[in-house]
Parts: structure tokens; sequence; C-alpha cells
């Protein structure tokens, strides 16, 4: 049924419209002449609050708005992959043909390209019972990604007919099946509201690393697939290029990158660059797996508020074909900020800061929609999503209600710091308040894939850097001449794992991606250094000559070493550190 | 602006607060749509509407509500939103805040009507910025590159040569290979007249004026208009740039009152305030100005944003800093200590960044070794100054030899790199051959950012 009302209030991005019963909350109205699309966030009696995903300037009091029906939802099926989306799924290269360079109102492009035809291959029989989220066929969309056409999770019965391998659009019927209601026909791509997590058997353990070959996070502060994590820090501490380098070298099958509030230039940036770099896995353009969503700072605010959504409907979409998904949040304080303009537009009683009293629930929410399952349909798929929050905390200050609601439910902190970043040590990670809980349930993988002693080493790094910060405060009271011999030792280990290893160049060819085989040699090589020239001082040798060897300036180039040479160079490095710490 | 002929007009002002009136029994009255008001004495004004519901819509009044009354003022709705026409003629022409010329000129003919607030760019049309802009300025040049579609601030603090700085850079900026020069649009919002007059006199003196276009809201100008200036200003700028495929240099000073007015405004309505009284909406609202930088593909043109803004206390924390940092593309951070110790211009590298150097610089844009030796300067300048803090507190003696090499290196690089004069143009090749001359005073061992390859060709000591 159609309603039909009439504005009565405009302010912001937020209207008020009477005549409006029979609607609900949540659901997709057109408002306006422009028909610009928006959501019903309040009901009362036969007034809706509404708020609009576009600009609603010039907009009057007296002026239509029209309900959909159905609550504000995706489009999934193939021509996903490789697209850019605005917050509310958009695709921003259609916008720009339909209208040029800048976004105007009022527009309305599917989601997905209706007219193109994607090569369908059947892989069920007619009869054959099907429940929801089964795959009837596959699609391969991409060089890298094969979509597999799934029966809609809330849809179940027996197949009555599906099409022959060949050429198909996405709105085409290509299968009916009879369920209890009925005989329903089924399409390539289905609608999947973005305010409800798509349905899954179970949650599993988070116990495999999502490797993102970066040093720090793989080795000190592991994120697993399907676990969460923030990034939160102060602005110019590299947040960003965190982001896209997990996005870039993170072993998921797919990538969601959505860019929450953040610069244009940023998402330009992912636009070139990812099509041209390879994925280390497939040997294809990186594009290839990558969907993008982008709600640029300029770009209106409601529509901010739902492009988180639409990030982790599309991810889950992906999650239950059985892939492994990474989503990455940049950034997610712009998407708190925007519940908070539009809770300030309700006047509703604010709690800390002007945030929303519902602040800490929704951030919870979208967290939980992160998790290793195994997968609704007949055949048991076990699959992930991870999701990566990026925070900017005002003033860099981490007791904000934003960084702490987001403490609370994210099992990995990669604390940003600013002081780090001045130094140009990258990325700005502290390592001393940083953490990782999936520490111990990844573990094991490590142990297996790896080196059984993994963890030690690990750990011996850890412990050393911990005892760094205490000596750093004694040498910053009575200078470095007053520590004893063992401690300079320890001070010299302790750079090499800050300058050589935890360092790390983004913008280095080779240096910007750092397999675990590589990372563990690496760490251990230094720690090596520190138990043999620890062993040389016991034996009475002089810290100066120690210090001083030439084997320091080979570990400082290790991780320029290309992964081809690495096993046979570093072999060679550890050599030396036996060889050079026995002459001293 | 021009005032639509559809106009409705009402005296029914029920209510005047600060900056806003409240005008009842109106009918079919836009949201955003911009109001024309009479004074009881016959005097003309500006507003735009920020609320309508039903027939009540509340009215922000740029030039100020004094002297408005509930009974005689009158009210006309002009039926459209806030535009500016723009022309060519522009250049080299000062306008008011409001965009009406105040230099005696003739008014503009427009070519286009334009709604200042813009509509947002693309991402997918968007052209990511990559092209080199020298300013002449070593710590700019060298260690934080600005390139052409960039938003890069400069955070400042009062009393502090920000303008001088800002001057000198719309004086000297030019992109290498085309030796053009960047037509200037200047929006003042809410600056003295001595800094106003500072800015024309450079402008004048450097024979600047005639590719300038200056919009003016002085300190003693209504602060509700300052919302507007910066909106006309930038319409303008992308006129010129994606219609007339003009490089232009867009200088936003200062930021801090445009952010106070948006306050005021805030607090006149009953708004639930962010931290420090500040709108939750103002990050969007800056955004929307700062977004508007950029380049387009496929078009010539391109707009370089370089806003001023003074942090109250200094405090980078403070919200008009931070919401800004977190929307440009870095940060040029002036500091206090260095001005006093006589250092121009005082850019202290260590908080300041560039985020769109790395796609500006290296071979073939300014030099291969550009961002080793960049990061190289950047760590050991650190490393000094953290030395600096230590000999405060062991002195000088408890130093190493090598402590001692990066101490004295600190000390070149502020009286040797960052200090320069207030006419000098310091090519790129200059800036790294200095760079270079400086490293040169540390250990060979100790120039690990730099790339092997690089130290025989460029180190002093290898020449």
């Amino acid at each position: 049924m159609i309603t039909e009302g009439k504005i009565i209030k405009i302010a912001g991005p937020v209207i008020t419209a009477n005549g409006m019963r029979g609607t609900q909350m949540y659901e997709m109205v057109k408002v306006g002449a422009n028909k610009l699309i928006g959501e019903i966030i309040e009901l009362e009696g036969d007034t809706a609050t509404i708020q609009v995903y576009e600009e609603t300037a010039g907009m009057k009091p007296g002026e239509i708005v029209e309900s959909t029906g159905g609550p504000l939802s995706v489009e999934l099926g193939p021509g996903i992959i490789g697209s850019i989306f605005d917050g509310i799924q958009r695709p921003l290269k259609t916008i720009k043909d339909l209208v040029g360079d800048y976004i105007e109102r009022g527009i309305d492009v599917p989601a997905l390209p209706k007219d193109k035809k994607w090569k369908f291959t059947p892989t069920v029989k007619v009869n054959d019972e099907l429940k929801g989220g089964d795959v009837i066929g596959e699609v391969q969309e991409t060089s890298t990604v094969k979509q597999l056409i799934m029966i809609p999770p809330n849809l179940s019965g027996t197949l009555k007919s599906i099409v022959t391998e060949g050429e198909y659009t996405v709105v085409e019927d290509i299968a009916e099946i009879e369920g209890p209601n009925g005989i329903i026909k089924i399409q390539m791509m289905h609608k999947w509201p973005v305010r409800s997590g798509r349905p899954y058997k179970n949650k599993l353990d988070p116990d495999i690393p999502l490797i993102t070959g970066q040093r720090a996070q793989d080795t000190f502060f592991p994120i697993a697939k399907g676990g969460t994590a923030a990034i939160p820090g102060p602005f110019g501490s590299g947040k960003t290029v965190t982001q896209q380098q997990l996005a870039k070298w993170a072993d998921a099958d797919i990538i969601v990158y959505v860019g929450c509030g953040e610069r244009g230039n940023e998402m330009t940036e992912v636009l070139k660059e990812f099509p041209e770099l390879e994925d280390p896995k497939t040997g294809n353009p990186l594009m290839d797996r990558t969907i993008l969503i982008a709600n640029t700072s300029n770009m209106p605010v409601a529509a901010r508020e739902a492009c988180v959504y639409t990030g982790i409907t599309i991810a889950e979409y992906f999650r239950d074909m059985g892939y492994d998904v990474a989503l990455m949040a940049d950034s997610t304080s712009r998407w708190a900020e925007a519940m908070r303009e539009i809770s300030g537009r309700l006047e509703e009683m604010p709690g800390e800061e002007g945030y929303p009293a519902y602040l800490a629930s929704r951030l919870a929410q979208f967290y939980e929609r992160a998790g290793r399952v195994t997968t609704v349909g007949t055949e048991d798929k076990i699959s992930s999503v991870s999701v990566v929050g990026a925070v900017s905390p005002p003033g860099g200050d981490l007791s904000e209600p934003v960084t702490q609601n987001t403490l609370r439910i994210s099992k990995v902190f990669w604390a940003l710091d600013a002081s780090l970043a001045d130094k140009r040590h990258f990325p700005s990670i502290d390592w001393l308040q940083s953490y990782s809980l999936y520490i111990d349930s990844i573990e094991g993988w490590w142990k297996e894939s790896i080196a059984e002693d993994w963890r030690t080493v690990r750990d011996e790094a850890m412990i050393l850097l911990q005892k760094e910060s205490e000596l750093q405060e004694i040498v910053q009271l009575v200078g470095p001449d007053a520590l004893p011999d063992k401690e300079r030792i320890t001070l010299e280990s302790t750079r090499m794992i800050r300058e050589d290893f935890l360092q790390q160049n983004a913008f280095h060819e080779i240096d910007t991606y750092c397999s675990p085989s590589k990372q563990y040699q690496m760490i251990k090589t230094i720690i090596m250094f520190q138990e043999h020239a620890t062993a040389a001082l016991d034996r009475g040798a002089a810290p100066d000559s120690l210090t001083a060897l030439t084997v320091k300036e080979d570990i400082g180039k290790m991780k320029y070493i290309p992964e081809a040479e690495f096993d046979e160079k570093i072999k060679e490095i550890q050599d030396l550190i036996v060889k050079q710490t026995n002459e001293v | 602006m021009k005032a639509n002929i559809k106009t409705r007009e009402y005296t029914t002002v029920s209510e005047v607060a600060g900056p806003l009136m409240i005008v009842e029994g109106v009918e079919g009255v836009a949201y955003n749509e911009i109001v024309d008001i009479e004074t009881p004495s016959g005097e003309m004004r500006r507003g735009q509407v920020l609320e309508v519901k039903g027939d009540i819509a509340v009215v922000q009044v740029f030039e100020g509500t004094r002297d408005l009354n509930t009974s005689t003022t009158k009210v006309r709705f002009t039926g459209a939103t806030a535009h500016i026409g723009v022309s060519l003629d522009m250049l080299g022409r000062v306008f008011g805040g409001t965009g009406n010329p105040i230099d005696g000129g003739p008014e503009i003919i427009p070519d286009l009507e334009l709604d200042i607030n813009g509509s947002p760019m693309n991402p997918s049309a968007r052209d990511f910025p990559a092209e080199f802009i020298q300013t002449g300025i070593s710590t700019i040049d060298g260690m934080n590159t600005l390139v052409r579609g960039q938003k890069l601030p400069i955070f400042s603090g009062s009393g502090l040569p920000h303008n001088e700085l800002a001057a000198q850079i719309a004086r000297q900026a030019k992109v290498l290979a085309e030796e053009t020069e960047f037509s200037v649009v200047f929006a003042a919002m809410g600056i003295t007249h001595e800094e106003a007059n500072y800015f024309m006199r450079d402008f004048e003196r450097t024979g600047a004026l005639e590719r300038v276009t200056v919009f003016m809201n002085l300190a003693d100008d209504p602060a509700i208009e300052r919302i507007i200036t910066p909106r006309m200003a930038l319409t303008t700028a992308e006129y010129f740039a994606f219609k007339h495929d003009m490089h232009v240099l867009v200088i936003l000073t200062d930021m801090t009152n445009y952010a106070e007015a948006l306050r005021e405004i805030s607090a006149a309505r009953d708004e639930v305030p962010g931290r420090r009284g500040y709108p939750g909406y103002m990050y969007t609202d800056l955004a929307g100005l700062y977004e508007r930088a950029g380049r387009i593909t496929g078009k010539k043109g391109s707009i370089t944003q370089m806003p001023i803004l003074v942090m109250p206390q200094d405090d980078i924390t403070h919200p008009i800093p931070d919401l800004t940092g977190y929307i440009t593309e870095g940060q040029i951070v002036l500091s206090r200590e260095l001005h006093r110790k006589g250092i121009f211009p005082p850019v202290d590298v260590l908080p300041s960044l560039s985020r769109l150097m790395s796609g500006g610089i290296g071979d073939e844009k300014t030099r291969e070794d550009h961002s080793g030796v960049s990061d190289q300067l950047y760590s050991a300048y650190a490393e000094g100054r953290d030395l600096r803090d230590l000999m405060a507190v062991v002195g000088e003696e408890a130093l190493t030899e090598r402590d001692r090499k990066f101490l004295s290196f600190a000390d070149d690089f502020e009286n040797k790199f960052m200090t320069q004069t207030r006419d000098e143009d310091r090519t790129i090749q200059e800036t790294l051959d200095l760079g270079w001359e400086l490293l040169s005073l540390l250990p060979e061992t100790e120039l690990k950012r730099v790339r092997a390859e690089h130290i025989p060709k460029y180190h002093p000591a290898h020449k």
C-alpha cells in the first residue's frame, strides 16, 4: 500500500511529514518534488520523522512524501564487484555518466546494471530440495571472484525449473522453487534490508589469523578471520594508510572498503591504485576483489549513517557464498557523528558529548555482524567477515565515547600514536598500548604453518620492548652511560625491533608486504642477536665492540630483501651474528 | 546575489533573537531560501531560511538584526537559494562578504548564476592530485610538499606570521613544467583592516592583483555574513577552474572566525552543542567547504586550498583545528617556539604533514631522492630535538659523540634549512641539495632512510 503524506517541517537532513499513518519504522520513502530518498526514523500518530539521504535545500512544506512499502535495502547479485557506490548503494560511475562531475539530487539509478548479461552456469537439478543459502549456479564475475548464485536466505522449497547455461541479466527469472507458499521465481539478484543481519547457522571461534603482511599487526597484534579490530588515532597518525594497506594485502577473498565521511581524494586514490596493484594471492588486479562504498565528508550526512550498514550487508552476502571477507570502515567516528547530528535534529536527549544514548548499542550491533560462521544452507560452508574500524578521536583523546564504546566490543586495538608519526615511525602503532585478544587462539596456526617457537620468539620481543620503556625512563633521568652493559645491549636490540622490524614502509615496493615466514625469520634474527650479544658480554666482551658490529647494518636491511632471496640471505645474516659475536 | 522576481512579502515577524528572526503565517517557503529584509528605516538586508515548520520560518539575518522590529519590518522571500553571478570579469576585483563589489568598480554582469553551496564532487570523477607545486619554501617543498588540487591548511597561533607565509606562497607558487601562475581567490572572514591591507598591498606590490579575486568580510562586518563568504569564494573558484581551465589557489582566512559564526547561529537556535559549544554538524559543514578543492578527470583546471586558522591557545586539539585536520590533506603547523628564536617561516616540520606528498614527488616530478631525503631529515631532526630535551636534564657531557652530531644537525637544520628570507624563492633542487649538505654532518651509517644508491650520487662527500 502506498501512503502519501505532506511535509510540515524541514530542518537540514531531517524532515517531518503528516498523513503518514500505515508506514513502518525504517521504511524507505521518496520525499518532495525531487523524490529524494529518505528513511522513516520516528513515528508518532500520523506524523513521521524522516532522515533524507540528499540535500534538502529548496524543499517546501506541503510537498508530497511517498512511501515505498519496504525498508532501505541493497541489491545483491553479479555486478557488485569492482563498483564504487555511495552510502545507499547508488553506483557513482553511472551517476557520473548520467549527470557529470557533481552529484545532483534525486537521481534514481539502479545499484546493479539491469541490462548487462552474465554467463550463468546452473549447478542443481530439477526436483532438488533447496534451502535458503543453497547455491543454484555460478557466475564468473571477475578474474578473481566467482559469484555463487544462492536461494535468498528466507526462502526454501523444491526446484521446479532452472534455465540452462547461458547469458542472463540479473532480473531475468532463472529458476522456480515450490515452497509452502506456492511457486516463487528466483532471479540472480535479490534484495536485502541493510539494517538486518543476514542469518547464519552458528558462530565459530576465530582461530585462523587474517594475514595482512604488516609486521606490527601480524606478529604482535594479530587479527583473526572473523575478528574485529579498532584503529584509533589522531589525524596524521596514519589511519588511512594503515586501512589501505590492509585492504591491499589482507588474505581475504573479498574486500569491502567503506569510506565513511572521509576525504574524496582518498577514495580517488583507491580507485586509481587498486586496478593497477596485483593481488599477491592470485596475481589479478586488486580491484577484482574489491567493493568501494564512498560517502565522502561533503556528501549528505544521513547517507553517511547508512553507509556502514550497506557495506556490512554486502560483506555478509559474500560470506554466505563461503568467502572470507574483510570490511574496512574509515571512519566509524564519522558514522557516530552522523548519528549524533540526526539525533540532535530530532531533539533527542543527548548522552555523553552530545552523542545519542544508543551509541553504544548501535556500535555493538554493527561489530557483532562480524564473525566466523557456518553459513545457512544444506552444505555447511565455513566463512567469515572481519571488520576493521578506524576511529578518529577528537584531539587524539582516547577517552571519548566512540573510542571507548568501540574498545568494549572489538578484540584488537591498534593504537596509533601522534608522537611516533611525528618521528615518521610508520605504521605508528604504539606497541605498549595496543593489544590483541586473538594471540592465544591463533597460536596454533603459526605453530603449524610457520614455526614451533613462534609464540616464544614473539613474547620475547614483546618483553624486550616492555623493558625498553622502563630503561628509557632511567635514561631520561641519568643519561645512557649510567646503564649496566647488559641493558645497553637490550637497548640496541629493541632499537632493532623498533626500526628494523616494526617500521614498515608502505610506499616501498618490497617492504610494503611481508610474508608470515619472513616476519618470523626477521624477529627471530633480532632475538638471536640479543641472545648472542648477551652471551658474548657474559664471556667478557666489551659492550662498545658489540654495538659496533657490522652485522647491525645487515639486520637493518633485512626488510628490503625480496621474498625470493630471503631464506638464503637470512641464513647468511644469522651465521654472521654467530660469527661476529664469537669473535669479539 | 540576484533576487528573483517571484517574491512574496510579509510583515509578520514575531520574534527577533540574536542573529535569528522568526516570521509567521508564511506560505510556500523553501528550506535554505534567501530572503530580503527591509528594516523600519528602509535599509535592505539579506537572510536565509534555516528551518520551516508549517507556516513558521526561522531566518538567519546575514547583516545582523539590529534595528529590526516585530511590527514594520518587511520580509520578502525570493524563492531562490543563495546564488552568485559569476564572470571572468571578477578577476582583479574586490567584493564584500555577501558578494557586492566594494572597490568602486561596476557591477558584475554575470555569465552564470551558481548556487553557492555547490554540489558534492563525485568521487569517481575526481582525478588524484599529483602535480608538484613549488612554493619556494624549503620546509614545505622538501618535507610537506603541496600538490595541485590539495587542501593544505596553515595552523597558526595569534601573533605568528601566517599572513606573511600565505602571501609568500600566493606569490611564489608555481608548477614547474608549465610556469603558469595561479589565480588566487582570497576570502577574508573576520580579519582586521590591517591584515586585509597587508594582503592587498602585497598583491599590488607584486603585480598579482589582476589575477586575484577578493571576498572581504572584515572584523567589524556582521559575523553571520561569514557563513556565506567562503561559499561565494569557492563557487567563483569552481567557475574559474572548471569552466575556464584555470589553476586556482584559494586562501581562506581565518577559519576560526568562520567556526565562531557557526557556533553563534547554533547557540541562537538552541541546538544541542557538541564539543566546546560548537555544533555537532561542524565537521560536515567544514567538509562542505574543504572538499571543494580538487581536480576533475578530463578538466584542465584545479582548485588548491590553503585555509588559515589561528588555533585558540595554540591548542591543536581544539575542535576547529582538530576537525579541519581530519578533513584536509595534511597541515602546516607554525610554532611559537621557533618564532621566538627568530626563525622565519616558523614551520614546525614534526607535526606538519602533507598527505598527498608521495604522489607528487620523485623521479620526473621533483627528484628521485626526494622522499628519502625528506624522511631522513625528519627522523634526524626528531632525534636531535629529543636529545635537546635529554641534554637539558643530563647535561652535554653525558651525551655520546653520535648524540652530539645529531644535536648540531638539529641546530643547523633550523638555521639553514628552515630559515629563509621573505622573498627567497628556493628551487626544489636547491632545497634537496641543502638537505644533503646538512645530512652530511651525520655518520653515513646513520642514513638509513635514503636509498643506498643515492648516497654516492648526491652526498656531498662523494661529489
